[in-house]
């Protein structure tokens, strides 16, 4: 439990060191998508009855910023110790495979729900949101950033540099956080790209979390809530199996 | 009593590389061993394994009768590894770095340790210090305190005092003979040959992969060279009765014979006087671990 928890310390403290880049840069990015996308659609566009766009706008925005950061958190972390070969610290002591993966997953989440936390309190001062069930957000943020940390790790032990890495993270998470239905409410797309956006678990994370703020969402809560916990347990149970192996770890 | 360290039958490969071809040995506790080899020859490899960080295709290996693999919490308990990469992390300061190791191994209140490690490493002054700011020095002295944060009973040095000053050689080996006396079981590889020759009571060599010598350092040491017999004569030649025993001859007229032993030198003397010729200038030198490592390195 200690080697856990020590693990997980010196994760959070290796990103609240950089806070400024860590936490506030992200913050202040999604600000300036706010401020753009609302400043052009908002009276264009309405997605649900009674919730103005700039409002149905900031949980995709809080959402798709925890997710972005909780996988930076993790994979960054893993390929700046893999190449400077600090990693050997860990790989020294008798930290468990599982308290390897569950320290840099929970400090991903950390990170991914401090800065989802930031966004929401920093569009808080411009618009005021609703909020149907708080159980339902914490749960979406605290399975989403889980995820995504969880990709962080595969990302951070499979790539050998730096450019792999950014390749991972700009090929596949940003496109599938894009399209996952942070801007627009994807009934808004022709059928052929709403099947495509049903088979984008993205798509489920920010619906689900979009729920515990308007009680409305594009398919049920359930479902998404089936699906993200599902898709966690089975990236989590491959991921343990890779660490379990030393995959790209121990030679 | 368990064998600090087991190995059984140990055979690694990289690809179509082998680095290590069924390799066994023990190392009982207490003991201060060397383990040598030129560039190439499997050290790291060996001790990657032996400290979880790579996987033998072939054979086990032991730490206090912990398996490496099946009981691997067990065994890196029980394991300090000073890894040979000057390595660390830059986040942090040298006190946060070895509180952080601490807590890797289970230890919540550690503090009084780090202190003594602190000062026997003479970092105290340093210890609030960012890793970056450093010294290479400094970095490696940081790298074997944190292998000894947990007390382990068994100690891996990789090619610790290369690229060190003779002042911080001297203060490192001082406490690693203190951790030796007090029961730790120490492993060393090592360049500087002297080192291994003057600190460690047993050898072993690992030539491409395989454990070509394991002795005793007095034993190889008499084994493979006996006595260095450096001689001038009177009219600068050698008898021919002596010819056989040369090793080089320099062309100012030196010779150098290899001997046995001390009793041989009275023989050699004898058949000078019976040549009338003199001796004008005379060394007799013991042979060190570097020849005998020479003489083995190239199959001898």
């Amino acid at each position: 439990m200690t080697g856990f928890l020590t693990l997980l310390y010196k994760e959070l403290l290796r990103f609240w060191k950089v806070v400024f880049q860590t936490v506030a840069a992200p913050i202040l990015t999604a600000l300036l998508y706010l401020l753009i996308f609302s400043h052009v659609l908002e009276d264009r566009v309405q997605v649900y009855p009674r919730v103005s766009y700039s409002a149905f706008l900031i949980p995709g925005l809080a959402m798709m910023s925890l997710l972005q950061n909780a996988f930076a958190n993790s994979s960054s972390s893993l390929i700046q110790s893999k190449i400077t070969g600090n990693i050997v610290f860990v790989l020294l002591s008798p930290v468990s495979h599982f308290e390897f993966f569950l320290a840099y997953v929970a400090a991903a989440a950390v990170r991914g729900v401090i800065v989802g936390t930031g966004v929401l309190l920093a569009t808080a001062a411009f618009i005021s949101l609703p909020i149907h069930n708080l159980l339902w957000i914490l749960l979406f943020a605290v399975l989403g950033s889980a995820i995504l940390g969880v990709l962080g790790i595969v990302a951070g032990i499979w790539a050998d540099k730096f450019d792999q890495l950014a390749a991972f993270q700009n090929f596949a998470i940003v496109p599938m956080t894009f399209l996952s239905g942070v801007f627009y409410s994807i009934h808004s797309l022709p059928p052929f790209w709403q099947q495509i956006s049903h088979l984008n678990p993205f798509f489920y994370m920010i619906d689900g979390f979009r729920y515990g703020f308007f009680g409305v969402s594009d398919v049920s809560p359930l479902l998404s809530l089936g699906i993200v916990a599902g898709a966690l347990l089975a990236l989590s149970f491959a991921t343990l199996s890779l660490i379990r192996r030393g995959y790209k770890l121990r030679a | 009593m368990n064998p600090a360290i087991e190995i059984r039958g140990l055979t690694k490969r990289f690809g179509a590389l082998t680095a290590l071809t069924d390799v066994d040995l023990e190392i009982p506790q207490g003991e201060f061993f060397a383990l040598l080899g030129p560039n190439g020859a499997g050290k790291t490899t060996l001790i990657s394994i032996l400290a979880g960080l790579a996987r033998a295709d072939v054979g086990s290996a032991r730490i206090m009768g912990h398996d490496v693999v099946s009981h691997y919490r067990q065994a890196r308990a029980a394991l300090g590894v000073v890894p040979q990469e000057l390595v660390f992390d830059p986040f942090f300061t040298v006190r946060e770095t070895l509180r952080i190791q601490s807590g890797y191994f289970g230890l919540r209140n550690n503090d009084r340790w780090i202190e003594e490690i602190l000062a026997r490493l003479d970092l105290t002054a340093k210890a609030d210090s960012n890793m970056r700011a450093l010294s290479g020095g400094m970095k490696r002295r940081v790298l074997v305190g944190q292998a000894l944060v947990h007390r382990p009973p068994v100690i891996i040095l990789d090619e610790p005092t290369a690229g060190v000053d003779v002042e911080l050689r001297q203060t490192l080996w001082e406490f690693i003979r203190q951790l030796n006396a007090d029961g730790h079981t120490i492993v060393l590889t090592t360049h500087y040959l002297e080192e291994a020759e003057t600190l460690c009571q047993r050898v072993g060599m690992l030539k491409q992969g395989r454990l070509v010598a394991l002795d005793s350092t007095r034993e190889l040491l008499m084994r493979f060279s006996g006595v260095r017999l450096r001689l001038r004569l009177s009219d600068g030649e050698l008898p021919e009765a002596l010819k056989p025993l040369v090793t080089s001859a320099s062309p100012a007229g030196e010779w150098l014979l290899g001997l046995r032993d001390h009793a041989q030198v009275e023989d050699v003397l004898a058949q000078i006087r019976r040549s009338g010729r003199h001796v004008v200038a005379m060394e007799v030198t013991e042979a060190d671990l570097e020849e005998v490592f020479v003489a083995i390195m190239q199959g001898n």
